[in-house]
């Protein structure tokens, strides 16, 4: 029970590690880049040890206790009134999840990234961020209410905001921070009003209390706006933002000016995640909010379709990875939308698998290539670096849903729950699919483009390599991951044992009881019905694979005549349907105008300012006579005492005086 | 009758620290070593500190009901113990630069925290009036401690002259007090028949207090006296003193019956004269010392204004702001005092100049300070000055709570300068970095750990402070 009762351990040691690193800046050179490792690394190592003792204590738990969040108060963090946020976190088996992939995927994103910044400059500054990430992530994860989960919320933007700009003298780089930080807050904004609203109608915060609460409540009516449905919307708005959904997405493809072990680690595995958690976390409001839920799977597919078509025709490895981050994001959102939870969360861990290794690979990919992105300067790489072309053919198994890889468990399972959903479900189902398809053509493509066919960049120039072992470990574990990692949740009829569902059953089960029971009625039609619809995904998958195969291998040119007899679709599909320009053309452009020629010229500079300075003028003249009544003289001094109490008696006395003088003795 | 123990225990800081003094003048004549008496006089006020948990073991009246302990007098003998503490440990230093004797220094200090003591756990004004004297005469002679410089005869003459005549005020308070009420403790000040009398004594009383706690327009006497007295001790005046009087006047306004009422117009106005006379004063100063001098004038206005809001979160807010502004006082002038060096001639503006680059943990100090007076963020000065916003608006004293604004704004003004010369100005000429010794950088950590700790989590003392019976039998 030793860190199940002390659960802030977890958190706080990537915040000492973050701390150490952070403070050794000051050190300069005495602090060696092999310290820097050490902190860096023991500290997440532990923290993941640390997590899986946690999770070893909570299993050993009796069952009664495991059915119920374990809910640790350390203190009261903030008291107003009848407010009380405190600084509590709880263990139960869906932040299990979150902690084991955070702190794993996590510590291994850290080992890769000890070789791939090993040659750069602010070694220790990355490191101090990428700790601080990590002890943000785990408070968003931990926390047992909705202001504590805030605090980490915003706290892995701030690190995502500072490792996106990390090269802060590119300005692309910095510009990109900063545009990931704005359209985060319109997001967060949302999800504030959120809490607040929640608050308005529970008077806590508190999850256990929030949600026991809302088991009492009436759902909302489809197509009613209650108080839940507004609640759950306010705070799918902070998860669009977060989680890079339409029409929030436009950060993520430009947060790839980071490092790639935080595209690999933020902006894949985890922080992107947190939207996907807060909905599941926050499950029993959206079920109670029918509403909310159509919006959360219609947002969800119309992503996944969305940023997959962009996804097809990129030609920036990290941008293509990116575009299917947001693509698979809507996944997610779309098994949590039709009430699949755990399907959901179940998705959120392979993709954390897979696309954290799919990352890294490029990552070691463009390590080899001296620094080139761009697929189609690549080419005939795969004898070259074989550890890298082996393990990220692994990655795109997986994500592409080829059978027995982790995607294929999870994928399938949401198209599953999706084809079954009521409202929309088949409409839903064959978004989705048609995703899926171009999933697997575009990870192909890329696949195709980088490593098969001929080189297409000068063999003389560019040395390429395989990268050393610190990267090529955490590639060979994560491959593991992305092959194994689905079977836990292999449904019974694959000879599985549906044990993922069943794990997370004490914190979704409640929910997914009616739909188990009328599941139980036809099991049988449900059952041909299942491995028809697998059927259909591994068609659908080898159709993308063939299509690439196809395009890029058999016959080169007629990709390229096909871009040209259709261009007007293709540029728009390579300038991501222009939706960064129709921000700034309609949003940006506009507040400019505003802020420069109203706000700033009119109200701030010649009203505010003016006023300031003249009051400012003003003040300083008082100073002064006021400094001249200080003489130093005592007896004047002396004379100043007897006028202020004279003054004080006249206050004290005159009404007294005024309306009874006839009374005064 | 010989009291019980008890009583005796509910007093104990108070005997630790007279006994503690006497104790050092009777060892003068037989120490020479300057670091003996430094650590006796260290071990004295740690355990008068730590006596004050004795004192709160066994709450209650003593010697007929004369003085007593309940949780306010606990929690300002604590302030005043811990003060004096951080003070005796920050001046050893500053004693054996400028060759002061320190056995009397210590000796007096010793005192006058006794006094304070008495003055904020005091139930009967003739009681209360003794721990002022107390206080006050050990305060004038150490004012005038560093006796070759003339600055600092004239800072004890007139602290001692003008000291005097608000005492007479208070005197003559008490006076009328017991005339129209025939008692002299506290809690039963009752008028016995209806007349302007009580309300003249009460007046004269406030308007010796107010003398006291540096309230305009008796504050005159501040920036000339703090800036006379040897540093470490304008650092015992800022903090020790003003919270131990603000303590007898809440207990005054709290439990006295007869104070019940109308004085929110009195403190509304002795609020605002205070606030502008500090601030517009601080503005133009160029001498660090006269800056922080004219700032803990401002800063008397601020806790007017909780007294003013007569509320209970209003009582919570002063305590909470005493120790606040005591920890960034007490750190704020630790600083000045080390850096002044040998005689205080570098506290001008223009030597804290390119300090960051000299000393950047002293300037990171000092600025932290300096933003806790200010009242930023992750600063106890914060919520202090948070709560008494609270206070005035719980009260509805709205346009006092605009009049507050607009005083940290002119407030910021010259903290910031400060911190910009620190860190943005070059120094004019060449200056040595001047490293602190080790125990002033204890009283600096120790102040910058309040600050800071108490800017994050104030929850402590607000909820100590909210006690129904903190003024209590």
């Amino acid at each position: 029970m030793l860190i199940l009762n002390h659960l802030w351990i977890i958190p706080l040691l990537p915040l000492l590690g973050a701390a150490i690193n952070g403070l050794s800046g000051l050190f300069g050179a005495k602090w060696p880049n092999k310290a820097v490792t050490a902190v860096a690394i023991g500290s997440t190592g532990l923290s993941f040890l640390a997590a899986l003792e946690c999770v070893r204590e909570f299993l050993n738990l009796p069952a009664a206790q495991q059915a119920l969040p374990w809910v640790k108060q350390y203190f009261t963090w903030i008291a107003a009134g009848t407010f009380r946020a405190g600084f509590d976190l709880q263990i139960d088996h869906l932040t299990i999840v979150m902690l084991l992939v955070v702190t794993g995927v996590g510590w291994l994103i850290h080992i890769y990234a000890t070789g791939y910044m090993s040659h750069e400059g602010g070694y220790y500054r990355f490191f101090s961020y990428l700790n601080l990430f990590m002890f943000f992530m785990l408070i968003l994860v931990m926390a047992a209410n909705y202001v504590l989960l805030f605090v980490g919320w915003e706290g892995v933007g701030l690190a995502s905001y500072l490792l996106i700009g990390f090269y802060f003298l590119k300005k692309s780089a910095s510009d990109a921070g900063k545009k990931a930080f704005i359209v985060n807050r319109i997001g967060d904004f949302g999800f504030m009003l959120g809490m607040f609203l929640l608050f308005r109608t529970f008077g806590s915060l508190d999850f256990v209390t929030v949600f026991d609460k809302t088991r009492e409540l009436p759902a909302d009516a489809l197509g009613q706006f209650g108080i839940l449905t507004i609640s759950c919307l306010l705070l799918f708005m902070g998860a669009t933002g977060k989680s890079a959904q339409l029409p929030l997405y436009v950060w993520l493809p430009d947060a790839m000016e980071g490092p790639t072990p935080v595209s690999a680690l933020i902006h894949a595995a985890t922080m992107v995640t947190a939207g996907v958690y807060v909905v599941a976390r926050s499950h029993i409001l959206f079920t109670h909010a029918p509403t909310a839920m159509l919006v959360v799977a219609s947002v969800g597919a119309a992503t996944a379709f969305f940023a997959a078509t962009i996804g097809l025709v990129q030609t920036d490895i990290k941008k293509i990875l990116a575009y299917s981050t947001v693509s698979q994001l809507g996944y997610m959102f779309l098994a949590c939308g039709v009430g699949a939870f755990s399907a959901g969360i179940f998705h959120l861990m392979t993709h954390a698998f897979f696309k954290a290794l799919l990352f890294l690979a490029a990552g070691s990919v463009i390590h080899a290539m001296g620094g080139e992105q761009e697929v189609t300067r690549m080419g005939g790489l795969s004898g070259k670096i074989r550890w890298t072309y082996f393990t990220m053919l692994m990655g795109t198994l997986a994500i592409a849903g080829a059978p027995g890889f982790a995607g294929f468990f999870s994928k399938d399972a949401i198209l599953f729950s999706a084809f079954q959903h009521a409202p929309g479900g088949r409409i839903l189902y064959a978004v989705g699919l048609a995703s899926a398809l171009m999933t697997a053509f575009y990870m192909f493509r890329l696949i195709f483009l980088t490593f098969h066919g001929k080189p297409r960049f000068d063999e003389h120039h560019v040395h390429v390599h395989e990268s050393p072992k610190s990267m090529l470990g955490p590639l060979v574990v994560l491959a593991l991951l992305s092959i194994i990692g689905g079977w836990m949740a292999a449904p019974s009829f694959w000879g599985g044992t549906d044990h993922f569902t069943a794990f997370l059953a004490p914190v979704f089960g409640a929910e997914a009881a009616p739909e188990a029971a009328t599941a139980a009625v036809s099991e049988a039609a449900e059952h041909s019905l299942e491995l028809t619809l697998a059927g259909v995904a591994v068609a659908t998958a080898f159709l993308g694979f063939f299509l690439a195969f196809w395009l890029y291998l058999r016959r080169p040119g007629v990709a390229d005549q096909i871009a040209k007899s259709a261009k007007g679709a293709y540029t728009t599909l390579l300038n991501k349907y222009y939706v960064d320009e129709l921000y700034a053309a309609v949003i940006i452009r506009p507040l400019v105008w505003i802020s420069d020629n109203v706000l700033w010229r009119a109200v701030d500079a010649s009203g505010i300012d003016g006023a300031v300075n003249g009051a400012a003028a003003g003040t300083t003249a008082l100073g002064d006579r006021l400094r001249r009544a200080h003489s130093g003289n005592t007896r004047s001094y002396a004379v100043w005492v007897v006028i202020g109490a004279l003054l004080i008696l006249a206050v004290i006395f005159w009404p007294m005086l005024k309306p009874a003088a006839g009374m005064v003795p | 009758m010989f009291p019980p123990r008890e009583e005796f225990l509910r007093v104990l800081p108070i005997l630790i620290f007279c006994g503690g003094g006497t104790l050092l003048m009777l060892l003068q004549p037989f120490l020479r070593s300057r670091t003996a008496f430094s650590l006796l006089a260290l071990a004295g006020s740690l355990t008068a500190v730590v006596s004050v948990g004795c004192s709160a073991a066994h709450p209650g009246a003593a010697f007929y009901g004369l003085i007593g302990s309940d949780p306010a007098s606990v929690f300002f003998e604590f302030l005043v113990g811990a003060v004096a503490f951080l003070v005796i440990l920050g001046s050893a230093s500053y004693l054996e630069r400028e060759s002061l004797a320190p056995a009397e220094f210590y000796a007096l200090i010793f005192f006058a925290a006794a006094g304070m003591c008495v003055l904020a756990s005091a139930r009967e004004m003739l009681t209360a009036f003794i721990g002022l004297e107390m206080s006050s005469i050990s305060s004038y002679i150490l004012a005038g401690y560093r006796r070759e410089s003339p600055k600092a005869a004239e800072s004890a003459l007139k602290y001692f002259l003008l000291g005097s005549f608000a005492t007479a005020f208070f005197l003559y308070g008490i006076a009328l007090l017991y005339g129209s009420t025939g008692t002299t403790v506290i809690a039963q000040m009752t008028p016995l028949a209806p007349g302007l009398l009580p309300k003249l004594g009460l007046a004269l009383l406030l308007i010796g207090l107010s003398f006291k706690v540096a309230a305009a327009p008796f504050q005159l006497w501040t920036p000339d006296v703090y800036e006379g007295a040897p540093t470490p001790v304008t650092a015992l005046f800022s903090a020790g003193p003003k919270a131990a009087t603000f303590a007898l006047l809440l207990r005054i306004f709290v439990e006295m019956p007869l104070a019940a009422g109308e004085w929110t117009r009195i403190f509304w106005i002795l609020a605002v004269i205070t606030m502008f006379a500090g601030n517009l004063g601080a503005l133009l100063q160029t001498n660090v010392k006269r800056i922080l001098a004219y700032s803990s004038i401002a800063h008397a206005g601020y806790i007017l204004v909780a007294f003013a809001a007569s509320n209970e979160i209003g009582v919570a807010a002063v305590l909470f702001y005493l120790l606040a502004y005591a920890a960034a006082k007490l750190g704020a002038f630790s600083v000045v005092a080390h850096l002044g060096g040998a005689g205080e001639k570098r506290i001008e503006l223009d030597d804290f100049a390119g300090l960051a680059q000299r000393q950047p943990i002293a300037a990171a100090a000092f600025s932290l300070f300096l933003l806790s007076l200010l009242g930023i963020p992750v600063t106890a000065g914060f919520f202090g000055k948070f709560y008494i916003f609270k206070a005035a608006l719980a009260s509805h004293l709205i346009g006092l709570a605009v009049l507050l604004g607009v005083n940290s704004v002119i407030a910021a003004y010259y903290y910031l300068r400060l911190i910009i010369v620190m860190y943005m100005r070059e120094p004019k000429e060449e200056t040595a970095a001047l490293p602190f010794p080790g125990a002033v950088t204890t009283v600096l950590a120790l102040c910058a750990l309040a600050t800071v700790y108490f800017g994050l989590f104030p929850n402590h003392i607000i909820a100590f402070a909210s006690n129904p019976r903190l003024f209590g039998h």
